[in-house]
């Protein structure tokens, strides 16, 4: 299949990026990586008439580990993440999730604010960012804003993105030395789309009391979620395989679980409980340095 | 090297493979002559309908639109003939090469747009107005077998076909079996998925009248014909060109619409078109296969000696019986038998037309059903009756001596459907399986759970029948240089015709074989010719470049016994000499000498083999790992140990993607719901690292000169009952049994869970 012909353009600044925005309107797509993109105008789901290439703005590629977190520059490829010798240690969770994404030709091109544009609800990152309360950092004509990750995915394929801003970056909160943290995906073949995916870490007080548990999933509804209940339930008690159990199996309990032609939505609840509770156990044996 | 007569039997490197992954590859795709013009296909959304309105002239009327063709543009809409196994019943559900009145699938052509850009002919495809009254779609077997709603309206049915295997009593033998069990099963829908879609390229000269379509692959002389009678033409005036070929599997080149669309379209616009499927296209357009409803019951004695299996067989054909329609429902009933000694069979197949894509033949048709039901109910039974699954197989598989054996008759068919098993020694070839597998060890793990896992291993025996296709034609021309072309009618699918026909060619001419050149499936090349499928090319093929060689040295040694003024009997022709005592004369002094010969055959091939799994199954989301996979298998004689060992390993993780991955899903209304290869999953190099295969020379057939029997698919026919065994071991303490395919890991834990309720509540352990 072939999109029909379109106008391809390639700003040199942020600046200039958004007033084209601007100026095309509905026409125009920024493109960022297209590994899902070009896919879908290839088979004609989605149609522009312009594509703004984000390629040749500069700073937008730049990974940086500060005292205040890990800053993710929106041109940055999932193979930078996979390279970057730094992540596994300030943000150990990330270099985790990015070998999950996709196969190796599309880690090398792939972007994070791609990612986050087209808000996949299976997608890692997106859940990785929620789960993690990062924030979204945006350029628009009006300037910049930035918007807690949780805020900005809205429904499967929408964000809270206007259609003339720009994502510049994402934010991770610093992470703590002694942290817990699990990650579990599970997906029909390695690289598909996750069935389900648990996210979890949490911190452990002086008498090995879990504090600030967070529990993301994936791949399970219409956006990346935390799983409150379970967060709840760990909060306060000491690690241990009945008490993360529970947690799974109440976490789950009144999630709204999509259900596709993969799964059902029996199995995926199921399933989700599963990966939470593995990943609980993982993170009780994984403590970051 | 002096004497090249080695060839045969030893690992040659692909000859085609330097060109290929030079790429110097030329496939339909790159095809591109002057004034190109692109077609693009529109298809029915709709699974079954009646057509109110196709407006084309939005369409028409696009910049760059040559034309768009649609039943009114053709007149009388030619009908698709059968190739093989057609029967009178099944005539009124031919397809039309396009739609005009009806729709029946999603994915039938209703309109062919030509333009000058693939892009445009897509944009315009978009502009047509289709208008379409809906029918009630015909989703599933059970509701066309209703026959409220009939796909064609000029029949009472949508039942195409039935077909009735019949072997001894079974009524008598059920009556007084000593131990009896009945079961369901399914094999769903899928199909095969070549690495290269279909195309096609038709090349009309209005001066010459002459048609050149470049893309044949599986059957290039009968298609010739048939789009030649469709097209009007003398089959002289068409001629069907195979370029390079990413794989056919059975599925790829048969006769389709698209095979009459692309030459008329060609002819129609007086220019070069070219058509290349896309992959949406290919899931809802080539053929689909397999989806098939079994309730059969097996009969044994208490010591385990099978004594019937009878019962029925549904088929889910799809909207139309198209070339090879029949074939596959023949096979399932005929094949559920396999290798295995049972001397009362019944079984009746049903064949219903529904609104989806219509089936045919994929790679092990028929029989990879057949094995799966079969071996499924081998393993419930050897447990029911306390007897170890390898020991049940070894004591039922047919003994050599017993060998040939007819299959299961064709009631009220003549003798083309019927078949026999030729020859072989079935348990020696799986005790051999069972050792390189290491089963006396791994059945300790049996049922074991292991680190959250369950192991399970299992054990199946197939045959697989080859050689089919009437006859093979060669033809081999001196040429000047006195190199030796070699023409002969198989078409090459990606599966080494060309260095495994090349092999047999310098051995039989005891020539090198850098001396050979191999030209193969062009309806340019030889009179006649079949193609390649039914595991056919290198026994066929092979066969007739063995008759053709035998004539080529009698001619050169009558030849050489005029020039050197002897007999010719002391004459002998070798390295490219015709030799006379201490004479000789190159083969180049007899450049121009040509002979054509046609190899001849009813009788097909069997060869068998066994195949055995180890998997472990995760509980906690049904996920099963291939932790171990060992063929061994006889395939009568060995033309090249490399190129049949990556038949064995293709052809069992094509099953494994069968078995576990691969479902064409339909929703109610008919509507294809796998439209991408991110919805229909294949197997990739990550899934099934674990594979092995040992192949064996074991028993030459008795039935070619080669003495070598086909060997392309038999490791994909075992692969669902052995996995679907494998797992029932695993899961054993649970009392799972696997019924359906596929194997998908909800569906594994369905299985599980639904076991766990009715172990918690034996009252409602009714279903089994």
């Amino acid at each position: 299949m072939k999109f029909p012909p379109l106008r391809y353009l390639t700003p040199q600044s942020l600046d200039e990026a958004i007033a084209l925005l601007e100026q095309h309107g509905a026409d125009a797509k920024l493109l960022s990586g297209g590994q899902s993109l070009m896919p879908m105008l290839a088979f004609r789901l989605a149609s522009c008439s312009i594509l703004i290439d984000l390629k040749f703005v500069p700073g937008l590629d730049r990974i940086t580990v500060t005292d205040r977190g890990v800053e993710l520059g929106s041109r940055v490829r999932w193979r930078d993440i996979e390279h970057d010798v730094r992540l596994p240690t300030v943000q150990p969770l990330l270099s985790m999730a990015v070998k999950h994404i996709a196969h190796y030709a599309i880690r090398n091109r792939g972007t994070v604010g791609g990612s986050l544009a087209h808000g996949d609800p299976a997608s890692e990152l997106p859940a990785l960012a929620v789960a993690c309360g990062a924030t979204i950092a945006i350029a628009g004509p009006n300037g910049r804003r930035s918007l807690p990750a949780e805020e900005f995915f809205l429904f499967p394929l929408i964000t809270a993105l206007e259609p003339n801003e720009v994502i510049v970056s994402l934010h991770f909160p610093p992470w703590p030395k002694a942290r817990s943290f699990g990650f579990q995906e599970f997906s029909r073949r390695r690289g598909d789309f996750a069935m389900a995916g648990a996210i979890v870490f949490f911190d452990q007080d002086k008498d090995q009391n879990i504090c600030s548990p967070h529990i993301g999933a994936f791949g399970i509804a219409d956006t990346p979620l935390r799983l409150g209940e379970a967060e709840k339930f760990l909060l306060g008690n000491r690690a241990g395989s009945r008490i993360f159990e529970e947690a799974a199996a109440h976490g789950v309990r009144n999630v709204d679980v999509r259900a596709d032609i993969h799964a059902d939505s029996d199995y995926r609840r199921a399933l989700l409980a599963t990966l939470v509770n593995r990943a609980l156990v993982e993170a009780a044996q994984r403590t970051s340095p | 090297m002096t004497r090249s007569n080695a060839y045969i039997g030893s690992p040659l490197d692909r000859i085609e493979d330097l060109r290929l992954l030079a790429g110097a590859g030329t496939f339909v795709g790159d095809l591109k002559p002057d004034n190109l013009l692109y077609a693009v296909i529109l298809r029915s959304p709709i699974s079954h309908g009646r057509i109110r309105k196709i407006g084309t002239a939005a369409a028409r009327s696009l910049q760059g639109v040559a034309a768009v063709i649609t039943a009114a543009e053709i007149g009388e809409v030619p009908i698709i003939p059968v190739r093989q196994h057609g029967k009178p019943e099944g005539e009124p559900y031919r397809q039309p090469v396009i739609a005009g009145e009806k729709v029946r699938y999603v994915g039938e052509p209703v309109a062919v747009v030509i333009a000058s850009e693939q892009c445009i002919a897509e944009d315009a495809a978009e502009l047509i107005e289709l208008e379409i009254d809906e029918l009630p779609a015909v989703a599933t077997h059970e509701i066309a077998a209703r026959d409220q709603t009939l796909l064609f309206e000029n029949t009472v049915t949508n039942l195409a076909t039935t077909f009735y295997a019949r072997m001894g009593d079974a009524d008598m033998a059920f009556a007084t079996a000593e131990y009896k069990r009945k079961e369901k099963f399914s094999v769903h829908r899928h199909t095969a998925s070549p690495m290269e879609t279909r195309g096609l390229l038709a090349e009309w000269n209005p001066e010459l009248q002459r048609m050149v379509v470049s893309g044949a692959t599986k059957v290039p002389f009968f298609n010739r014909n048939v789009v030649a009678e469709m097209l009007r033409l003398q089959p002289s005036q068409v001629d069907l060109i195979e370029v390079d070929v990413g794989g056919g599997f059975g599925a790829r080149g048969e006769f389709y619409p698209e095979d009459f669309l692309i030459p008329f379209a060609a002819r129609y616009v007086g220019g070069n078109v070219r058509w290349v499927e896309d992959r949406r296209e290919h899931l809802m357009a080539m053929n689909h296969a397999r989806e098939m409803y079994a309730d059969l019951e097996i009969a044994c004695r208490k010591d385990g000696t099978l004594v019937g299996v009878r019962g029925r067989i549904d088929i889910d054909l799809g909207a139309y019986v198209r070339t090879n329609g029949f074939t596959t429902p023949r096979n399932v009933v005929q094949f559920v038998s396999g290798p295995y000694l049972i001397p009362n069979i019944a079984i009746d197949a049903f064949s219903y037309l529904t609104s989806k894509t219509p089936t045919g033949t994929y790679r092990g048709p028929g029989r990879y059903e057949a094995s799966f039901f079969c071996e499924r109910l081998l393993d419930m039974a050897a447990n029911d009756l306390g007897i170890d699954p390898a020991e049940f197989r070894l004591k039922n598989l047919i003994p050599e001596d017993q060998l040939p054996r007819p299959l299961a008759t064709m009631a009220g068919l003549d003798r083309t459907w019927q078949t026999e098993l030729d020859n072989g020694a079935y348990g020696v070839v799986m005790e051999r399986c069972l050792k390189e597998f290491g089963w006396e060890e791994k059945k300790k793990l049996q049922g074991q759970l292991i680190d959250g896992r369950y192991h399970g291993i299992a054990v199946g025996n197939f045959v697989e029948g080859g050689a089919g296709g009437r006859f093979e034609n060669a033809r081999m021309t001196i040429e000047k240089g006195g190199t030796v072309t070699v023409a002969v009618g198989s078409t090459a699918l990606g599966q080494g015709l060309q260095t495994i026909l090349s092999q047999i060619a310098a051995d039989a001419l005891s020539m090198p074989i850098e001396r050979i050149r191999l030209l193969h499936g062009s309806t340019t090349l030889v009179t006649q010719g079949f193609g390649s499928f039914h595991s056919r090319s290198t026994v066929m093929g092979g066969s007739a470049i063995l008759l053709a060689a035998e004539a080529l040295v009698a001619l050169l040694r009558d030849k050489g016994a005029s020039h050197f003024g002897c007999e010719p009997d002391q004459v002998s022709v070798s390295d490219g000499y015709v030799y006379y005592g201490t004479k000789s004369m190159e083969f180049s002094a007899f450049a121009g000498s040509e002979v054509e010969r046609q190899f001849e055959n009813r009788k097909l091939t069997y060869s068998y083999g066994s195949h055995t799994a180890h998997v472990a199954v995760d509980p906690g989301t049904g996920h099963v790992e291939l932790l171990d996979y060992m063929t061994v298998d006889d395939v009568g004689r060995i033309i090249n140990p490399a190129t049949l060992h990556g038949q064995i390993l293709g052809a069992i993780v094509q099953g494994l993607g069968s078995t576990f991955l691969e479902h064409l899903q339909y929703d109610e209304n008919g509507q294809l719901l796998t439209g991408s290869l991110a919805d229909y999953l294949l197997p990739t190099a990550t899934d099934f690292p674990n594979i092995r295969g040992i192949s064996l020379g074991l028993r030459p057939c008795p039935n070619n000169p080669l003495g070598a029997k086909g060997a392309g698919e038999g490791g994909l026919i075992a692969v669902g009952g052995v996995i679907g065994n494998a797992i029932a071991a695993a899961l054993r303490s649970m009392s799972v049994e696997p019924r359906d395919l596929p194997l998908s890991p909800p569906q594994i834990w369905r299985l599980i869970q639904q076991a766990k309720a009715s172990n918690h509540n034996p009252k409602m352990n009714e279903q089994s």
